[in-house]
């Protein structure tokens, strides 16, 4: 499936060195400032129709870099390009044409629902906003958005107190359909919500896709799933991507020793398997990304650590085609 | 192996303004020495609330109404609050699923720790602190004796949970209830937590009922497993047996909406449509029947009962359910037309 969507001509979006730090006050009167590193110089690109998945654990900045990349934060310094145009810098004037080809859906269908909204005007509100529809035609729009994501048109004049989160996120993803958008940021979608109810979204998204040529920017720390819906997969670890490559790849063949201790640290559904798999478990936690380790951030934790790693910032580079690495050790 | 906590026929409901809310009905279930049992459900389907009777921790609007908790042969059920409170920390040991919400941020690690052991040990301040040290380096967290004097939020979660499993260890137990503790934490520190609770457990020979909604977990650290719905046990099995051979069409659904690293990719996930249901009436009913692709008319007008299934691989092996899936070929692509209903 993944082999057919194009990979040659343009990528609809390009991320070159994006970097977003945030000031903050610590110590216990706020006495201190000091700069999180969310996200350093972070680049990558998603063509047309494929879904890049964004794998990490908390606190490794996936969020921030889908925020950035909209423009939800401003960055500090690097720079995106979507559909060849330089979104960094715009003012909010001349971002809001472009706002409407670029949505996000968000974790939690609970707080990002007006509880005081009518479904139907939260879905229609972009649609107003940039001048879509109106009346009757919107009406119109909004009842076959509904029915696009699995939902009762009927259900337009009902609140969102009055459905299951599962169909709170299907609101959402209608929400986000609205304008028409060729890009979605879909971060973190399913893990607020239960099993069952996580592969009926994971497959609505997916029928969407289809339906619409819609790109996804896929956010998620759950790598089973990002497995079975990415067609290519970035690994973050500290604010730096390490590792990034086709799905088969990175998944068969992990280069990158935090991508293979993520994988070996993934349970697998299987009694008998799991007894016999071997149990390596990383050792530590995550650093602050208030004062990240110097190097590759990954060295305090990694098996593989030698003499560069600890003061040398190891090269971005592309070690076989579409497969992009930041190793020493590789 | 002998039984050591046997639980029949527990019930409990919430009292709330419509009436109530029916969180476990009838449950009956047994732990044997030295077993770890998984619970598995959704949100909402009773296993949280289930464990949670067994030690009479409850909300004032839940009342028992019915059933038997009997750890080896004494009922918890019927015992006076202070005997319970023996039961408590001392045969069974509880860890939950946020460590920063069950450990007091004002008072420092090492008194928190010392509190039980000085209560159902009867040991002195300075014995249960050198205790406390040492199970601290038993759970990985090295210089002990320094950490003791530190607070809550200087330790991170996966510490957190290392020190609440210390703690819930430390008058060795006879049963470790560990409800949903790897939920709030990342994979690589969930692997590292698990791994504890295994050593732990080998070295210890405590029994441990493992809460949780990830079918995945429960394959490494089980032997066996319920799972539940709506507030009853759906299906009982040796852990082997549950994942390759599933009887009941829920337990069924749930494996099939789990994408694993090891399956094939570019296919659907086979869906469970609708969501699980209201728990304000008692069925006569089976209550996964307006979800379930093999109901027939009999699910829709009477209550299976958990009965042993036929054919099983393993003893120990039941499912409430009148199909017998074998049997059965169903098409399951139907998830976006029911969601909507």
């Amino acid at each position: 499936m993944s082999q057919t969507k194009s990979s040659n001509g343009a990528p609809l979006l390009r991320v070159e060195n994006l970097t977003k730090h945030f000031s903050v006050r610590i110590g216990a009167y706020g006495e201190t400032k000091a700069t999180v590193h969310a996200l350093d110089e972070v680049s990558f690109d998603v063509q047309r129709g494929e879904t890049l998945g964004l794998v990490g654990e908390s606190g490794c900045g996936k969020s921030t870099a889908g925020l950035t990349l909209l423009q939800l934060h401003q960055p500090t310094s690097g720079k995106v390009f979507f559909d060849d145009t330089e979104v960094t810098g715009l003012s909010d004037k001349e971002m809001r044409p472009l706002r409407r080809r670029m949505q996000i859906i968000f974790q939690d269908p609970y707080s990002t629902l007006s509880p005081r909204m009518t479904i139907g005007n939260a879905i229609g509100e972009p649609l107003w906003l940039h001048e879509l529809a109106t009346g009757q035609e919107a009406q119109e729009r909004i009842a076959k958005l509904l029915d696009d994501v699995g939902l009762n048109p009927a259900f337009a004049f009902r609140y969102p107190h009055e459905f299951s989160g599962g169909q709170r996120q299907r609101v959402c993803i209608a929400r986000a359909l609205a304008c028409e958008p060729e890009f979605i940021v879909c971060d973190e979608p399913i893990s607020a919500l239960d099993v069952s109810i996580q592969a009926q979204i994971i497959n609505l998204l997916q029928d969407l896709q289809e339906e619409y040529n819609l790109t996804y920017l896929f956010i998620a720390h759950d790598l089973a799933v990002v497995r079975h819906i990415s067609d290519r997969v970035a690994v973050m670890y500290l604010g730096r991507v390490v590792e990034m490559a086709p799905k088969e790849k990175l998944f068969d063949n992990p280069l990158h020793p935090y991508t293979n201790a993520l994988l070996l640290s993934v349970p697998v559904p299987n009694p008998r398997q799991e007894r016999q798999r071997e149990h390596t478990v990383i050792q530590g936690n995550v650093p602050s990304a208030i004062s990240p380790p110097s190097g590759c951030r990954f060295h305090p934790r990694c098996p593989l650590a030698f003499e560069p790693c600890d003061h040398e910032v190891p090269e971005w580079r592309e070690v076989e085609s579409g497969h992009w690495v930041a190793c020493h050790a590789v | 192996m002998s039984v050591l906590l046997d639980v029949q026929e527990l019930q409990t409901r919430f009292r709330v303004r419509k009436g109530h809310v029916y969180a476990v009905n009838g449950v009956s279930f047994q732990l044997e020495e030295g077993e770890t049992l998984a619970v598995v459900g959704e949100s909402g389907c009773g296993k949280s609330v289930t464990m949670l009777s067994l030690v009479r921790l409850l909300p004032p609007a839940a009342s028992i109404e019915n059933g038997q908790v009997l750890l080896r042969g004494e009922d918890l059920l019927q015992i006076d609050q202070r005997q319970l409170r023996d039961v408590r920390g001392g045969q069974i040991g509880m860890i939950f699923q946020d460590p920063m919400t069950s450990l007091n941020p004002f008072i420092n690690i090492g008194t928190q720790m010392a509190e039980p052991l000085i209560y159902h040990r009867g040991m002195s301040k300075k014995d249960a602190l050198d205790r406390s040290a040492e199970l601290l380096e038993m759970v990985g967290i090295p210089d002990g004796k320094a950490r003791l004097r530190e607070y809550p939020h200087q330790f991170s979660g996966g510490m957190r949970q290392r020190v609440m499993i210390a703690m819930s260890m430390s008058c060795e137990p006879a049963v470790l209830i560990a409800d949903e503790p790897t939920t709030a934490l990342d994979v690589t520190i969930q692997a590292q937590i698990v791994e504890l609770v295994k050593e732990l457990r080998d070295r210890s020979g405590v029994a441990v009922i493992w809460i949780t909604h990830d079918l995945s977990v429960v394959a490494g650290i089980a032997d066996r497993v319920i799972v539940m719905y709506a507030g009853y046990i759906v299906e009982e099995a040796p852990v082997d047996a549950l994942f390759e051979d599933p009887r009941h069409p829920y337990t069924v659904g749930l494996m099939g909406a789990l994408p694993s690293l090891g399956g094939e990719t570019g296919t659907r996930l086979t869906t469970i449509g609708g969501s699980p249901p209201d728990l304000v009436d008692l069925p006569d009913f089976c209550p996964f029947h307006p979800r379930c692709p093999y109901a027939i008319d009999r699910c829709r007008t009477e209550n299976p009962m958990l009965e042993p299934v036929a054919e099983a691989s393993d003893r120990g092996h039941n499912a409430a359910c009148w199909v017998d899936i074998r049997d059965v070929k169903v098409q399951t692509e139907t998830d976006t037309a029911i969601a909507g209903g």
